[in-house]
């Protein structure tokens, strides 16, 4: 127990690194998987086969291949950072995105189809048909796997930790190798750290999905 | 009343054909409707009647022939085709009111995106057409807390508010319980007394003895008969349509 009060400067510092990489990420994932999303339903065939092929990609290989890709082979092809954080973000987001994506086309898919061709016959374009009327609803009806989504990226953001990020799980491992007798106590404060953001985030989905309900 | 002058036809459909797989839902259709003219079109179910309305506004694809609106060729799916639909007002069986959006949102989200009229005017004009179709105190609340009548009445104060050349009524009472069905029908006969053109697919003969121009009877996917109501509903010419109206009278 000692050393966790003894380090919690540093479990602070890892807890607030880990925080900031899923929020950062967990935006650029839910903006970019619910382009992708719309992508899917496009009209645009060739959309549609990007996003389709992206989300078979990306959905079904492990993460430490997305960040193997951001941390080592894109500064290869040129796109350098000054901060492996930046890696770590391209690659949660990009990982995340495939799943959020995922997510939001069931939710489009559960928008009855009446919605919109009651907005294509008052004279709405596609791209306000989907923006006003479809995303909208779709996106309330889908907040709970979406916020699974999002307490899996907390998690998968330790994966970080192997590529030089000292986020929460990084200071945990060096906690361990210099408190080689108090291994589970810093295992513990770890995992405290980690349930701080994702309970939170549980408690706050069923908020969110009482307040956003709609009825039919 | 029955004589036609093609080029004085709002809608007008040329040699309209349309298949679902093996089957031949729409068979050499030609019709026309002219401005201010109410057409009902009646029917057995799997008559193709919802189909043929539903492919004026595009909203179903045909295979062949030509459907013209105010004597433009209906355009592929795209900004031609959906500034189009801005002028046909579609009234659907299951109401379709956007979920999501209020009552007075419902008729005012078509004039401000669509049309870009500013929000203080729409508001206006919605709250307008709400009182005249009888639920403006209903303009704050969601659809789903209206009765399926007031929701269906909101509905058509969605499309006018569209300011459109001409209206279609897909089976609009079908979907309602018996006591609401006359409060629609009622906004619907006001509507046509008001010289609006609309093409009513319906069950609803008192509705189309009461407001109709014309009766289309369909059968099988073809136009079986088009004339005066007075003239189908007293001395139709056709066996189909004698069957179809002497099972209505049965009962």
């Amino acid at each position: 127990m000692d050393v966790i009060i003894e380090n919690l400067p540093a479990y602070v510092d890892g807890f607030l690194r880990t925080l900031f990489l899923s929020v950062v990420s967990g935006i650029f994932a839910l903006i970019f998987g619910t382009l992708l999303a719309a992508a899917r339903v496009s009209p645009i065939a060739a959309l549609r086969g990007f996003s389709m092929t992206y989300v078979e990609i990306v959905r079904n290989t492990p993460l430490t291949i997305a960040f193997f890709f951001a941390a080592v082979v894109l500064p290869r092809l040129g796109v350098t950072f000054q901060q492996f954080e930046v890696a770590a973000i391209i690659a949660l987001s990009a990982y995340t995105s495939a799943f959020i994506a995922e997510a939001v086309r069931s939710g489009v898919n559960s928008v009855p189809v009446g919605q919109a061709e009651a907005a294509r016959s008052i004279g709405m374009k596609f791209s306000q048909v989907l923006s006003l009327i479809i995303l909208p609803q779709a996106l309330r009806t889908v907040i709970p796997p979406m916020i699974n989504i999002l307490i899996a990226l907390v998690k998968n953001s330790s994966v970080a930790g192997a590529f030089y990020v000292l986020e929460l799980f990084g200071t945990g491992r060096q906690l361990a190798n210099a408190n080689g007798d108090a291994v589970l106590w810093v295992l513990v404060g770890v995992a405290f750290f980690y349930l701080l953001i994702t309970v939170p985030l549980g408690y706050f989905a069923n908020l969110v999905e009482r307040k956003v309900a709609i009825a039919r | 009343m029955t004589t036609q002058v093609p080029g004085d036809a709002l809608v007008s459909l040329n040699a309209v054909n349309k298949h679902y797989g093996q089957l031949h839902v729409l068979k050499d259709i030609n019709l026309n409707v002219r401005k201010g003219e109410v057409v009902v079109v009646i029917g057995p179910s799997g008559s193709g009647k919802s189909t043929l309305c539903r492919a004026i506004n595009r909203l179903e694809t045909i295979d062949d022939g030509v459907i013209k609106i105010d004597g433009k060729e209906l355009p592929e799916e795209g900004k031609e085709l959906a500034k189009l639909r801005a002028d046909v007002g579609m009234v659907f069986q299951s109401f379709n009111l956007f979920a999501h959006k209020t009552i007075l949102e419902n008729v005012t989200l078509g004039p401000i995106k669509v049309k870009g009229i500013s929000k203080t005017e729409a508001d206006k004009d919605a709250m307008a057409l709400l009182e005249r179709v009888g639920v403006g105190h209903q303009a704050p609340k969601l659809p789903a807390q209206l009765s399926g009548g007031q929701q269906q009445r909101v509905a058509i104060a969605r499309a006018l508010a569209m300011k459109p050349k001409v209206m279609l009524f897909d089976e609009p009472t079908s979907a309602l319980d018996p006591e609401m069905i006359n409060e629609v029908l009622d906004v619907m006969i006001q509507l046509a007394k008001e010289g609006m053109t609309m093409i009513v697919v319906t069950h609803e003969m008192g509705f189309a003895r009461k407001a109709a121009d014309r009766v289309v009877f369909m059968d099988g996917g073809q136009i079986v008969e088009d004339d005066t109501p007075e003239e189908f509903f007293t001395n139709p010419k056709s066996s189909r349509a004698k069957d179809f109206l002497s099972k209505l009278l049965t009962h």
